[in-house]
């Protein structure tokens, strides 16, 4: 009798099943579709659109699946990517900019499956073509935007409490923090209370004094750095995920790498040049007080002598190079900018942006405004650009930055959270701006360090030879454990099998993007897997000749086996963890696989083929074996 | 069907100061290479740009590079993808000084055109499938990521044989490993593959690897320690080597097996991964039986090391 028990029995027929079912997905190869949304302020998608697109479709002879509206959105779907690509085309130029028409691959695993939550795996590009970039975020700039405005906050808050200070200064080196420097040893413990009541963020020291200067450091708190880390990042992800929809691109992935890094996939996208232009501009905006107009003499000759006033900054108007004079303080920057459309000024007809402010922005936009009406409020576009220089034979990357002023406007009245910016040059200019700005600032300015584009073909060829490589493995050892291990490796062959099937549906279950070096898990872990059944059988084998019964070799077997083959598993998946924590994507997804493919493996190789064996050979009576 | 004799008792710890010579002459041979010739590092750790170019009829690398030349690309590394008909061509980014924009920023757009168009300078049927931009700092990054990786494996997997098996072997598991790690790193130093980020997954995939098959070998020799009356260290050793011979060379026939699959069908992504793997298998199955059991010898197990520990009753344990 077979000391299997039924329980067993049950959970491998069940895991059998739950991996054919959700394995099944993957069978079912998504098509090739374009997907139409309307862009804020347009008509809505609706029947009407419906007939424009297949109108237009049918104009260029274009022949597409199926048009049909799924909620707020339209789908099209076509036979090859070929036709996808005119057809998206042809639907472009018929919708124009009021819509966004975006490739996609619509699946077509049916409703059934879907309702369970089985799902086909998500393919890496290097499968299906698009676009990679990774993108560097520099912190520096937030740091020092950060100890400016202590710098700033700690002056008007000694001045409100009536404590006298000789200066208030940043370090010179980032991260240093700030340097007090009062009159008396009283003054700097008043000040120093009162810094740490207002700002608890701040460590503070006493510096050495020397005769009646007497100094006290305020630097940044370590946790308090690390959170502007984090928002910075989160920041800067967001802005991204904004800019990236507006280009119209379904399911780009968007996540953070790494300390200071974020990748972004765009699947599909061929031509990188609209994404990087969106992605690689850094663009921000600051409100900053103005001094004087444009071009007034006082900027004329601070351009042409070079002495700019301590606390103002020399720009140029954007377009025209007429210098300007703005105050170094900033009132707003786009960090607290929550929305920004373009619209048209209704006094004078040229365009404009609306910009909405949050709470604090408002609040500070407020206290500004209401002190300073009549006076100029210029408004700085930031841009910054990355100079690579070799010194001494090493890249260094320094950031350059453009400040142009694109408005300097009178402020006309006190105003908050709701405001335009005026004057831009042309309803497109508007337009781009707003998006930019809508899309949100960058938090810190980001960096391509990392771009790959692969061609949809290129991916064709990926997924066509990894799958027939997987197929060929597979076939390759299936047929060596039959013929070495004859009925046991046949069993064992199942085990693989199912171990596939298992392994696949894990991966679509959690959403593990398939890749090539994914591919080359998949083959490895099957090469691999087979392993625990060579320990068994050889086992099974020694049992035999050592004298024991049929039935007694298959237990001792797969007890003897079970320690050699955990032992062996667990430094194996130690190996594959380490892979895991690889920050790359190829080498994480290559761990990934290899991790779950031990872990299904462990079952399939061991649990799942002494089912078997017991089911063959529980009820017989045995006098040999076949292994 | 069984290949190999299964009462087999192939004096392989008798061999152990020869099997010992080569092992480390194999390893100084390895960290030679290693710093002579060097690794052919690939775009993902040096950085620059890569382009993978397809072309309708045959095309001979030396035309390409002859091409490329003429335009005024100074060292391009061309080389063919499999077949006749793809190639793949890195460069450095300073190679297009004119690709390169005012603020120092590398225009991969510019650059794949202007590659293209040298080449269609001299054959009109190039098109090109990918174009590819690491900057040297993600390549540093990369290096230096895979060397913590690494050690974190090999320090894991220290530690857990240290604790479910006994000190020495957790000391020759890992000597071995390294030992196998080295001399799969000096053969692609030897022949030159470039060695990109799939290569440095399949290094580390081959200590996984190599691992399992020492730790086969190692549970045997403590089942036979535990039940031998009279443990001899060195035939208990060749013993459990012997038993597991089989198992040893039939799995590594088996995985070798679907790495050849991956190799020939794979397409050239995963060459790189397939030939380090391949190599990795044969490394590693020698050294699991030449290597790993002379060094626990030498290490001097013995069976009182691997006997469980009883604590509840000694007077029980020692009645027979």
């Amino acid at each position: 009798m077979s000391d299997f028990p039924r329980w067993k029995y049950a959970l491998v027929a069940l895991v059998m099943l739950f991996g054919v079912i959700y394995a099944l997905p993957n069978a079912f190869i998504p098509q090739p579709a374009v997907q139409v949304t309307a862009n804020r302020g347009a008509a809505p998608i609706d029947a009407s659109v419906q007939q424009k697109v297949a109108a237009a479709l049918a104009a260029q002879h274009v022949s597409a699946g199926e048009v049909v509206v799924q909620g707020d959105h339209l789908l099209a779907t076509f036979a090859n990517t070929d036709v996808q690509r005119m057809g998206a085309d042809a639907m472009k130029a018929a919708l124009g900019d009021n819509y966004t028409v975006a490739f996609k691959l619509e699946s077509t695993v049916p409703g059934w499956l879907r309702a369970i939550g089985a799902r086909s795996m998500p393919l890496g590009l290097d499968l299906q073509g698009g676009v990679h970039f990774l993108m560097q975020v520099d912190q520096s700039d937030v740091l020092d935007k950060q100890e400016n405005s202590y710098a700033d906050d700690i002056r008007s808050l000694l001045r409100d409490k009536n404590i006298h200070y000789e200066s208030v200064t940043r370090n010179a080196v980032r991260g240093q923090g700030i340097a007090v420097i009062l009159r008396s040893a009283d003054d700097r413990s008043k000040a120093s209370d009162a810094i740490a009541n207002a700002y608890s963020d701040l460590n503070l020291a006493n510096g050495p004094s020397t005769g009646d200067r007497f100094v006290l450091t305020a630097v940044v708190k370590p946790d308090k750095l690390r959170s502007i880390a984090r928002d910075t990042i989160t920041q800067n992800l967001s802005t991204l995920r904004n800019r990236i929809n507006a280009l119209g691109v379904s399911e780009p992935l968007i996540q953070q790498q790494g300390e200071n890094h974020i990748v972004v996939d765009l699947a599909g996208v061929q031509d990188p040049a609209e994404a990087k232009k969106l992605i690689g501009t850094v663009a921000t905006l600051q409100y900053r007080p103005g001094i004087g107009q444009p071009g007034d003499p006082r900027a004329q000759e601070a351009a042409k002598t070079g002495n700019i006033p301590p606390d103002a900054n020399l720009f140029y108007m954007r377009g025209t190079q007429v210098p300007v004079l703005v105050s170094k303080k900033i009132i707003v920057t786009g960090n607290e900018l929550t929305n920004a459309s373009s619209g048209v000024d209704t006094r004078n007809g040229s365009a404009n942006v609306n910009v909405t402010l949050n709470a604090s922005g408002a609040k500070k936009m407020l206290d500004f405004t209401t002190d300073n009406i009549n006076k100029p409020m210029a408004v700085v576009y930031v841009e910054t650009l990355y100079d690579t220089k070799m010194v001494n034979g090493k890249e260094v990357r320094t950031p350059k930055t453009t400040e142009t002023v694109i408005n300097d406007a009178t402020i006309q009245g006190a105003f908050s959270n709701q405001f335009e910016t005026n004057g831009l040059g042309s309803q497109k200019e508007a337009s781009e701006l707003a998006l930019l700005l809508k899309g949100g600032a960058f938090a810190a300015p980001v960096d391509i360090v990392e771009e790959r584009v692969i061609g949809p073909s290129l991916g064709k060829d990926n997924i066509d030879k990894g799958f027939n490589a997987v197929l060929l493995g597979l076939a390759l050892v299936l047929l060596a454990a039959a013929i070495y291990y004859k009925l046991f490796g046949l069993v064992a062959d199942i085990a693989l099998f199912f171990n596939l099937v298992v392994l696949v549906a894990v991966m679509s279950l959690i959403g593990v993007t398939l890749t090539m070096p994914g591919i080359a898990g998949i083959v490895l872990t099957l090469g691999m897997a087979i392993d625990a059944n060579v320990l068994i059988c050889e086992r099974v084998r020694e049992e035999l000749r050592n004298g024991s019964t049929p039935h007694a070799a298959i237990r001792a077997g797969y007890e003897k086996a079970w320690a050699t083959i955990l032992d062996a598993n667990v430094t194996h998946l130690i190996a594959a963890l380490a892979l895991t924590t690889m920050g790359t994507g190829a080498i994480k997804g290559f761990g990934v696989t290899l991790m779950i493919g031990i872990l299904t493996s462990l079952f399939t190789s061991v649990t799942l083929t002494h089912a078997f064996t017991a089911l063959i050979h529980g009820h017989r009576k045995l006098k040999t074996l076949s292994v | 069907m069984e290949i190999f004799n299964h009462n087999s008792n192939i004096p392989f710890l008798g061999m152990r100061k020869y099997s010992i010579a080569i092992a480390v002459f194999l390893m100084l041979a390895s960290i030679a290479l290693i710093a002579v010739k060097g690794l052919n590092y690939g775009l993902d750790f040096t950085g620059g740009v890569s382009l993978v170019v397809d072309y309708a009829q045959p095309v001979q690398i030396a035309d390409v590079r002859a091409a490329l030349a003429k335009g005024g690309v100074a060292h391009p590394i061309v080389q063919s993808l499999g077949g006749t008909r793809e190639v793949s061509i890195r460069l450095q980014t300073k190679d297009d000084p004119a690709a390169l924009e005012a603020g120092g920023k590398v225009n991969l757009d510019r650059i794949s055109s202007d590659v293209l168009a040298m080449l269609h300078a001299a054959r009109p049927d190039a098109t090109l499938k990918s174009r590819d931009f690491v900057s040297a700092e993600v390549g540093a990054e990369l290096k230096s990521d895979g060397s913590v990786a690494a050690v974190f494996v090999i320090l894991g997997i220290m530690g857990y044989l240290w604790i479910r098996f006994e000190r020495r072997f957790a000391i020759a598991a890992v000597a071995t490993e390294i030992h196998d790690v080295l001399v799969t790193l000096g053969i692609l130093a030897l022949v030159q593959r470039e060695f990109d980020m799939t290569v440095l997954a399949s290094v580390l995939a081959v200590i996984g690897y190599s691992i399992n098959d020492k730790v086969v070998v190692f549970d045997r020799i403590r089942e036979l320690f535990r039940l031998a009356r009279k443990a001899e260290p060195e035939e208990i050793l060749n013993r459990s080597i012997n038993n597991t011979l089989s198992r040893t060379i039939i799995t590594s026939l088996f995985t070798g097996i679907t790495m050849s699959a991956l190799f020939f069908f794979g397409g050239p992504a995963v060459h790189g991964f397939a030939v380090t793997m391949l190599i990795g298998i044969l490394v590693g199955t020698l050294s699991s039986i030449f290597v790993a059991s002379p060094i626990l010898l030498w290490l001097g197990v013995s069976k009182k090391d691997l006997m469980p520990v009883t604590k509840e009753n000694p007077e029980l344990a020692r009645r027979p």
